[in-house]
């Protein structure tokens, strides 16, 4: 069963922030894709997102993000799911150099 | 422009602390984001994909230079330093924090705007013609009915959750700016025996299923107005669907019931509406309309102007191109383009929104439009001031010559920030614009609508652009599907789709050999790829779209 299922990260945004955030394996939240907790097992999954749903103070919109699994740790499989990491294609955010002159 | 009462403004400060204590109960825990969600919808805050986003309403695209100061200051101080102006003449701000919403609405408050009504299933911010009271054409200004209507609108307890959000538009020129055929209701201001009055169009939108809208009363007295629309509204109440939320529109009513039956309940609903209205609202209609006085014109001496004109080039290009004809003498109007190449469509910077503020105050008597096409416009502008405001916008960045041409692309926020996209729009913009000015042939091509939208759900009114791009998902990649042949004007008319879609790597080459196809084929260079698409129809722009299909068939 669980040979078969793909591995799965918990994502959601951040209450007060709205910024994409993931579930690490200490329980923190953190933003950084490459500390999250990377889930292999589907009842393992559930619980997690379980935890996640279970603390509406703190983060909304929870759900599991399919990855593969890579030596810089988890890639996301969506496409979404990589713009939710890396943040909108057409400006280099956060760092937002471009609009100092303009 | 119309002045807030003391009324509005305590209204609006009101709703802003409710709004205030709800974001607190809800940081607190009091409130779960089920019964959260409801009420910061109300306000125009939604979350995206990265974060939350806050859509602020410019009613019927109006603003002043403070207001527009104060956007620009928002974003500054609570985002990253831009916005981004939609189709629906609201600005967003995609990065705001939940925590300091309240703070973003009182300072929009100080300068009488909100967020009220620009999400939920209410009567949305009306729209209305971008140069409405300077257009040439013009037979009266539309502003003071849209502003009537959201007066009545706003908060009407009947109408506050209607079955589906509910869009109305209104122009007031002969040529349609307001795209008025594709909205719920949509409103065009007609003459008839020196009497005013509307054409009244119904059952007009886009999405999943667009239609263009159908005449339910060809002349309605200027005095009928809101009567009239209370009576399409409580008819759509009574009769629109609520079992599925994709045929709950008024369009689906109009298309399933036939114009004519919706016409004989309308009407006669408002038979009975009409004696209600005892005329409070004419006499609030007069005094609105005192608030939107047309400015001072003044007389200035144009020599500076004609010789700038003759002898630079590139802002005769750009005169020639981003100005529009003005009903005053010796005045034009002036598009600003958001639309510089590879650019975000209708982005704009803090500093670009504090120099087209500062601008109109030094030459535009202080009057900013927003256009559903995305760009920013200076209604009322003397000859004599072109070249001034042309250095001063060139120098952000403000003074791209495109206005019309394919490079003024109209694009949603697609996959890049929408939550409920299927595949990004903005990059495909950029990337279009990029190609054609690379390609040196946008002035040659001419006219040309394109629009994009990121999902279905049609935001970027593709199905009403010349060429239309809709993006949508098709086993974990990106695709595009091409229509051609849409009018978002008096004539207008959906988009027919050409074939199978593009992958994101394709888009860009198929909509050149379109572009080509159609060059080879026009009788005239004043033939625009629509009136080409119209005489010779799909089949050659199918041919210049898939080669290879066309050779093994
Ligand atoms: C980014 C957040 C946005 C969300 C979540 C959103 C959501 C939606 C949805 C769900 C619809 C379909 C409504 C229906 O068919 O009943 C819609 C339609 C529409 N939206 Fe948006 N939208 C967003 C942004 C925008 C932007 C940026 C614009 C302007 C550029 C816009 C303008 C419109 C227009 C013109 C329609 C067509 C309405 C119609 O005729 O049905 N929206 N939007
Ligand atoms: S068309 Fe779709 S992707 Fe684009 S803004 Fe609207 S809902 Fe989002």
């Amino acid at each position: 069963m669980s040979a078969h299922f793909a591995p799965r990260i918990v994502t959601a945004n951040h209450l007060l922030q709205g910024g994409v955030i993931y579930l690490a394996d200490n329980d923190m939240w953190v933003d950084d894709i490459r500390e999250a907790e990377i889930l292999t097992d589907e009842a393992d999954a559930q619980l997690r997102l379980l935890f996640a749903e279970q603390q509406p103070d703190t983060v909304v919109g929870a759900y599991l993000a399919k990855v593969t699994v890579t030596e810089h740790g988890p890639e996301p499989q969506h496409f979404r799911d990589q713009l939710r990491r890396t943040g909108p294609s057409h400006y280099a955010h956060p760092s937002d150099k471009r609009f100092e002159n303009v | 422009m119309y002045k807030y009462t003391e009324f509005d403004k305590a209204f609006l400060l009101q709703r802003n602390s409710q709004f205030r204590a709800q974001v607190q109960r809800r940081i607190n825990g009091q409130l779960t984001e089920e019964e959260f969600k409801p009420l910061r919808l109300m306000n125009g805050l939604y979350l995206q994909l990265h974060a939350y986003m806050l859509r602020v309403a410019i009613p019927y695209g109006t603003l002043n230079s403070a207001q527009m100061r104060q956007l620009a200051y928002i974003a500054q101080t609570w985002d990253k330093g831009y916005g981004h102006f939609t189709t629906r003449q609201n600005i967003q701000y995609n990065w705001p924090k939940l925590s300091d919403v309240p703070d973003i609405l009182d300072t929009l408050a100080e300068v009488n705007l909100h967020a009220i009504q620009t999400s939920g299933n209410t009567i949305r911010n009306v729209t209305a013609d971008h140069f409405a009271g300077a257009a040439a054409d013009e037979i009266c200004d539309p502003r003071p009915y849209a502003e009537l209507i959201r007066q009545w609108s706003t908060d009407h307890p009947e109408f506050q959750f209607l079955g589906r959000k509910f869009k109305i538009a209104i122009n007031g020129a002969i040529q349609d700016r307001a795209v008025i055929r594709a909205h719920d209701i949509g409103l065009q201001i007609i003459q008839k025996e020196h009497k005013l009055g509307f054409k009244v169009i119904v059952g007009g939108g886009l999405g999943r299923t667009p239609m263009i809208g159908k005449t339910i009363r060809k002349f309605l007295p200027e005095s009928d107005l809101l009567p009239y629309i209370e009576a399409i509204l409580s008819v759509f109440n009574q009769s629109g669907r609520r079992d599925n939320k994709y045929k709950a529109r008024i369009k689906i009513t109009v298309h399933e019931k036939g114009i004519e039956d919706i016409r004989t309940l309308v009407e006669d609903r408002f038979h009975r509406i009409r004696p209600t209205y005892k005329g409070l609202d004419q006499n609030i209609l007069e005094s609105i309309k005192m608030q939107f006085p047309p400015p001072q014109f003044v007389k200035a001496d144009s020599t500076h102007f004609e010789q700038t004109y003759e002898t630079d080039p590139i802002f005769r290009s750009w005169v020639d191109i981003n100005t529009s004809e003005h009903k005053a003498d010796n005045y034009v109007i002036v598009s600003i383009s958001l639309k510089g190449h590879g650019q975000t469509p209708g982005d704009a910077t803090t500093k670009q929104m504090q120099v087209m503020a500062q601008v109109a105050e030094d030459y535009g008597h202080n009057e900013l439009r927003i256009s559903h096409e995305q760009n920013v416009i200076l209604p009322h502008v003397h000859k004599s001031n072109l070249p001034q405001i042309y250095k001063a916008l060139r120098n952000h960045g403000l003074a791209t010559a495109n206005i019309g041409l394919i490079s003024d692309i109209i694009a949603c926020p697609g996959m890049d920030y929408c939550a409920l996209a299927t595949a990004r729009s903005i990059p495909i913009a950029q990337d279009i614009a990029g190609r054609f000015k690379a390609l040196k042939i946008e002035h040659e091509i001419g006219p040309l609508k394109l629009k994009i939208s990121g999902c279905i759900n049609a935001c970027g009114h593709h199905h009403v652009g010349h060429i239309g791009i809709l993006g949508l998902e098709r086993a974990g990649k990106e695709y595009y599907q091409i229509t051609i042949g849409g009018d978002a004007t008096s004539t207008a008319a959906i988009g027919e789709r050409v074939g199978p879609g593009f992958s994101a790597e394709e888009i860009v080459d198929a909509v050149e050999r379109l572009i080509y196809a159609y060059l080879d084929m026009r009788k005239e260079p004043e033939e625009t790829f629509l009136r080409t698409y119209q005489r010779v129809g799909l089949a050659p722009f199918k041919t210049a779209l898939y080669p290879k299909t066309a050779l093994a068939a």
